[in-house]
C-alpha cells in the first residue's frame, strides 16, 4: 500500500452535525480527565461518515476539541487505512473483499466490473463523482463470498449480474443488504431444500431484523 | 538506599543498581556499550530502533530492547540468582546484524556526499555492529522532500524513522510541529502539511538526528567534521552562557554547535546562538574611523583615531564608559581602571535600568538555573523566557511537564506551556504579600525575575516589591538578563552612583564599548568601540574597530552568576584589535598607562581584585539583602518585556541574513 496523504482539494470548513456533535460530546466523556485524546478514532470515524472522508478542515475541528495538535490527528488518520484521505463517491464507496476466499468465487469479475464502470484506479471516484471503489483485505464473510461493503452494509453472494445490478440501485438509493442470493444466513446452499424445513418468509432473515431496528429504516 | 539496590550480572559482572533504571542505563553505568539511534537520555524512551537488542537469560527466548527494559521487571533465576544480562552473546550479534541490515535496506548509500559523514551514528554502528554486505537487491524506498525551514535541511530518504526530532520538537520546545505519518515501510516524518518549523530551538533536531536526514541548511556542503578545528567557548547572545563550540576552518567559522552543560543549556542550544555565525562576516567594522568636519566617517589610522581622542580628552576630559551586552570581562576591568584613572564614570545599566549595585543576591539570584528542575511553583515576572532564553524556556517546560505550576506576571505570550496569568502588574504581587496566603506554604517556590521589572522609571522601587514577595513566600530568586555582560559588570561595579542619564549628561566623551541597542545624546563626543557597524558606529565621532567574541578569549557571568571562560577560536579581522587590548592602547595615549601588556598579567591583577570570578563554572551563594518599603505608585504600571522579537537583538545577530530571514518569517506568521 502506498503511503496516503491528504487531498489537495480541500473543504473550507467542518463541522459536526447537531446530532454527531452532541454524539461526540459524550464519546469524549468516556474517558478520564486528561485523556480525552482517546476519543480521536470514534471522533474521526463519525466525520467520515459524515462526510464521506477526512478533510483538513475536519483534522483541525477534531484537533482542537481534544486539545491535540492538529499533526497528532493527521497521524491516527493517516495510520489506518479505514480512514479515507481523499473524497470518495458521494453515493457510495464500494470496498471489494479480493482476500482468496472471495478471491475463489469471482472477486476478481467483480474488480473489473469496477474498473469498466467505476474507474480504473482504486478510490478515485467516477466522472460523476457518485461510486468509488477499493479493494480491500478479508472483511470476514468468507462462506457469502464474493462480498462488497458498503458503508456499514454488506452485499453478499454476488455475481457479476448481481453486482451489475447492485451498482445500478446504489445509484439511485439504498438497496437490501445482505445476501444477493436470498441466503438466510451463512448455512450452506440449498440447505432449506435439502432440509424439511421450508422457510420462504425468512430469507434474508438476518438482514431483514436488522433493517427494522436499524436507524436507517427509522430515518426513512 | 543500599537496600533499594537491585542485583544483576551483566556479562560476566555483578553490579547493584537502583531497580528503576533501564538495562541500557545499568549497562552504560558500567561502560558496557550498547549501540542505539532512537534511545536519547534528555527524551522519551520510544523503543522503536531495536538497535539496543540484549539477550535477557531465563527471560523470552528474544532478544529485549535494553532501552525499554527496567531492571525491576527482570526476573531471577530458577534458584534466586540475580537475572543475567548478555550484552555481547551469539545471539544479540546476530539480531543486531539483522537489525542493521532492516535500517540499511532503505538508507541510500549517499555518505560520499552526505553532510552528516564522520559524525554519522549510523556509519559508525553499520562499521561496528553490522556486516560488510548487503542481500537487498529491490528498489529503495524514495521519499517526497520536506523544507522546514532557512534552518534544517532535510533529506528525507536517509531517515530511519527513529522519531528523535518529533520527540523533541514535542516533548523539548513544546511545538508539537513535526509527526510520523502513515505506517510500516510507508511511514514518514514530516511536518504537519509541509509547513515550516517555527520553535527557536529547532536547530537542535540536527544534533539529535542520527543519520543525515535533518542537516544545517547554512552549513550545508561546505566542510567535513575533521578538517575542523574545534574550541570551547561561551555563548553570548542571552544571558544563560551556553556552553558552545565553534567549528572553524582557516579563518572562518563554520559551525557553532553546544556542549553540554547540565547546569545551564543541558544539551541544547537557541537558534539565535547556533546560526549567528554568518553575521560575523558581514558589516565587520576591520579600520578605525573619524569623523570630519563634514559630519562624514573617514578611514583612517590607529594613531590618528587615538590622535583626535587625545586631542579632545585634553579639552574636556569628563569621560564616561558604556558597556554593551556583548562585552567580556577583562574588557570592562581594564575600562573602568582607565575610567577611574582618568576620574571618569562607569556604566553598565544602560537606559536607566535599575539594578541595585552590591546587592548579587538580587541581580545574579539566590539559586543557580538548575533549580527550576527542582521547584514546584514557578513564578515569572516580566519576561517572555520563551523570547530572552529559549533554553531556558526549555527547562521551565521541563519542570512543568513534571508538575509545576506556572504563574506569569507580566505580557500574555505564548510560552509553549501552560501558565496561570496573574495579572500585569505588580499589584498582583502585593496582594498575594498581603493576603498571607497559605497556598504556597511548604512547597519549592521560585521566582523567575525578567527585564520587566528591571528596565522601568521605578525600577528601584519595583524590585522591592519583588523583594517582599520573594521574602513572604520564602522563594528562591533567578534574575533572568538579556545582555550577556550585565552580571559581569555589575561583579565589577562597573557603575556610577549617579546612574545613566545624569553620568551621560555629565560626560563630555563617551567611550561606548560596543551599545548599540539605544541612542546617545547628539553633543557628546562618542568613540565606539565594537565590532559592527550597527548603530553605535554610526552615531559615533570616532570608530575602533575590535574583535567580535569568538576572535578573543574572554570571561562572561552568567544571568546566574557563574563565570564561565570562552577561548579564542578564530583570527581577528582586518586591523580590529583585541577589547582590552584597545583599551591599554589608549591608556598609554592618555598618559596613564595601565599596568598589564597582556591578557595573562590582566586577568592576574583581575583575580588579584576579584578572586570570585576566578572561581570558574562556580555558583556562588549569594547573600541577601532584606527589602525595604515601597510605595503604592509602582504596583500601578504593567510589566513590559524587554525584547519583542527573539532574532535581532544584538549587532552580530542584526548583521546575520539567517537571523534577517527569521525574523520576517515570524513577523509573516505573527500577522
Amino acid at each position: 500500500m502506498m503511503l496516503r496523504r491528504i487531498d489537495k482539494d480541500q473543504p473550507e470548513t467542518f463541522a459536526f452535525s447537531k446530532s454527531n456533535l452532541s454524539w461526540a460530546k459524550k464519546q469524549i466523556l468516556k474517558y478520564p480527565k486528561d485523556r480525552q485524546q482517546s476519543a480521536v478514532i470514534p471522533l474521526l470515524y463519525r466525520a467520515q461518515e459524515q462526510e464521506g472522508w477526512i478533510s483538513k478542515p475536519a483534522i483541525e475541528f477534531i484537533a482542537k476539541m481534544l486539545k491535540m495538535a492538529p499533526i497528532r490527528v493527521y497521524e491516527v488518520a493517516s495510520f489506518y487505512f479505514m480512514f479515507h484521505l481523499s473524497p470518495v463517491g458521494k453515493k457510495a464507496h464500494i470496498q471489494v473483499c479480493g482476500t482468496t476466499p472471495c478471491m475463489l468465487r469471482g472477486s476478481e469479475k467483480l474488480i473489473e466490473i469496477c474498473k469498466q464502470r467505476i474507474s480504473k484506479h482504486q478510490k478515485e471516484p467516477c466522472s460523476k463523482g457518485k461510486l468509488s471503489w477499493e479493494e480491500v483485505e478479508c472483511i470476514g464473510a468468507c462462506s457469502n463470498s464474493p462480498v462488497v461493503q458498503v458503508g456499514s452494509d454488506y452485499y453478499e453472494d454476488l455475481s457479476e449480474e448481481s453486482f451489475s445490478h447492485l451498482l445500478d440501485e446504489l445509484m439511485e438509493g439504498y438497496p437490501e443488504p445482505g445476501s444477493q442470493k436470498k441466503r438466510f444466513s451463512s448455512e450452506p446452499e440449498g440447505f432449506f431444500n435439502s432440509s424439511k424445513v421450508k422457510i420462504e418468509e425468512n430469507r434474508n432473515a438476518s438482514v431483514k431484523l436488522f433493517l427494522k431496528t436499524s436507524l436507517r429504516e427509522k430515518n426513512k | 538506599m543500599e537496600d533499594n539496590l537491585r542485583k544483576i550480572i551483566i556479562d560476566g559482572e555483578e553490579i547493584g543498581v537502583n531497580p528503576a533504571m533501564t538495562i541500557l542505563q545499568a549497562c552504560e553505568y558500567i561502560d558496557k556499550e550498547i549501540p542505539r539511534f532512537c534511545y536519547h537520555e534528555r527524551l522519551s524512551i520510544a523503543g522503536n530502533c531495536r538497535m539496543c537488542l540484549v539477550e535477557v537469560v531465563g527471560g523470552p527466548p528474544k532478544p529485549m530492547a535494553s532501552c525499554a527494559l527496567q531492571v525491576k521487571d527482570l526476573r531471577p533465576g530458577p534458584n534466586g540468582e540475580p537475572p543475567t544480562i548478555k550484552t555481547n552473546s551469539k545471539m544479540v550479534k546476530k539480531a543486531r546484524e539483522g537489525v542493521m541490515e532492516f535500517l540499511l535496506i532503505n538508507h541510500p548509500l549517499d555518505c560520499p556526499i552526505c553532510d552528516q559523514g564522520g559524525e554519522c551514528d549510523l556509519q559508525d554502528q553499520a562499521l561496528a555492529y553490522g556486516v560488510d554486505f548487503s542481500r537487498y537487491i529491490e528498489p529503495k524506498r524514495a521519499v517526497v522532500d520536506l523544507d522546514l525551514g532557512p534552518l534544517v535541511e532535510t533529506h528525507m530518504t536517509r531517515c530511519i524513522s527513529c522519531t528523535r526530532c518529533v520527540r523533541f520538537i514535542t516533548e523539548v520546545a513544546g511545538m508539537p510541529e513535526m509527526g510520523q505519518i502513515g505506517r510500516g515501510e510507508n511511514s514518514e516524518i514530516t511536518s504537519y502539511l509541509g509547513r515550516t518549523l517555527e520553535s527557536e530551538l529547532q536547530g537542535n533536531i540536527i544534533d539529535l538526528c542520527p543519520v543525515g536526514a535533518l542537516t544545517s541548511k547554512p552549513y550545508a556542503f561546505t566542510a567535513r567534521p575533521w578538517e575542523l578545528s574545534k574550541t570551547n567557548s561561551i555563548d553570548v547572545m542571552d544571558a544563560l552562557g551556553s556552553n558552545i563550540r565553534i567549528d572553524s576552518k582557516g579563518k572562518k567559522i563554520m559551525r557553532i554547535i553546544p556542549r553540554n552543560h547540565d547546569g545551564i543549556n543541558e544539551e541544547w542550544l537557541s537558534d539565535k546562538s547556533r546560526y549567528i555565525w554568518d553575521g560575523l562576516n558581514k558589516q565587520r567594522l576591520d579600520i578605525p574611523y573619524v569623523r570630519d568636519n563634514n559630519g562624514r566617517l573617514k578611514p583612517c589610522s590607529w594613531n590618528e583615531a587615538f590622535d583626535v581622542i587625545t586631542h579632545k580628552f585634553n579639552e574636556s576630559p569628563n569621560i564616561l564608559a558604556l558597556a554593551g551586552d556583548l562585552i567580556n570581562i577583562e574588557t570592562l576591568f581594564s575600562a573602568k581602571e582607565l575610567a577611574s584613572n582618568l576620574g571618569g564614570r562607569t556604566e553598565c545599566r544602560i537606559a536607566d535600568t535599575c539594578i541595585p549595585p552590591n546587592d548579587r543576591g538580587l541581580y545574579a539570584g539566590t539559586v543557580p538555573i538548575a533549580e527550576i528542575s527542582n521547584s514546584e511553583i514557578i513564578f515569572i515576572i516580566g519576561s517572555n523566557p520563551r523570547i530572552e532564553a529559549p533554553v531556558l524556556n526549555a527547562r521551565i517546560r521541563n519542570s512543568w511537564l513534571r508538575g509545576a505550576e506556572v504563574n506569569l506576571v507580566g505580557e500574555n505570550s505564548d510560552l509553549t506551556y501552560e501558565y496561570n496569568h496573574v495579572g500585569t502588574s505588580l499589584s498582583e504581587l502585593d496582594k498575594i504579600i498581603k493576603s498571607k496566603t497559605k497556598l504556597f506554604a511548604n512547597k519549592r517556590i521560585l521566582i523567575i525575575l525578567g527585564q520587566g521589572v528591571f528596565y522601568r522609571k521605578d525600577g528601584y522601587e519595583a524590585l522591592e516589591v519583588v523583594k517582599k514577595f520573594k521574602e513572604s513566600l520564602n522563594a528562591d530568586l533567578i534574575s533572568l538578563h538579556v545582555s550577556a555582560s550585565r552580571v559581569g559588570a555589575m561583579d565589577l561595579n562597573f557603575v556610577s552612583d549617579p546612574g545613566y542619564s545624569s553620568s551621560i549628561e555629565w560626560s563630555d566623551i563617551i567611550l561606548n564599548i560596543g551599545m548599540d541597542e539605544y541612542d546617545l545624546p547628539k553633543d557628546k563626543f562618542v568613540i565606539y568601540q565594537g565590532s559592527h557597524g550597527d548603530r553605535g558606529a554610526n552615531r559615533a565621532d570616532v570608530i575602533l574597530p575590535s574583535c567580535a567574541f569568538p576572535e578573543e578569549s574572554g570571561i562572561y557571568v552568567n544571568t546566574e552568576g557563574r563565570p564561565q571562560i570562552s577561548l579564542k577560536a578564530c583570527e581577528k579581522i582586518g586591523e580590529a584589535r583585541e577589547n582590552w587590548a584597545i583599551i591599554r592602547a589608549l591608556s598609554e595615549k592618555l598618559n596613564c598607562t595601565l599596568k598589564y601588556d597582556n591578557l595573562i598579567q590582566l586577568r592576574e591583577k583581575l583575580f588579584l581584585e576579584h578572586p570570585n570570578l576566578s572561581l570558574f563554572n562556580e555558583v556562588k551563594n549569594n547573600n541577601w539583602i532584606n527589602s525595604l518599603k515601597y510605595s503604592k505608585e509602582c504596583l500601578k504600571f504593567d510589566l513590559k518585556n524587554i525584547w519583542q522579537d527573539h532574532y535581532l537583538t544584538n549587532p552580530i545577530a542584526r548583521s546575520s541574513t539567517i537571523m534577517a530571514e527569521l525574523s520576517k518569517n515570524k513577523q509573516k506568521k505573527n500577522k
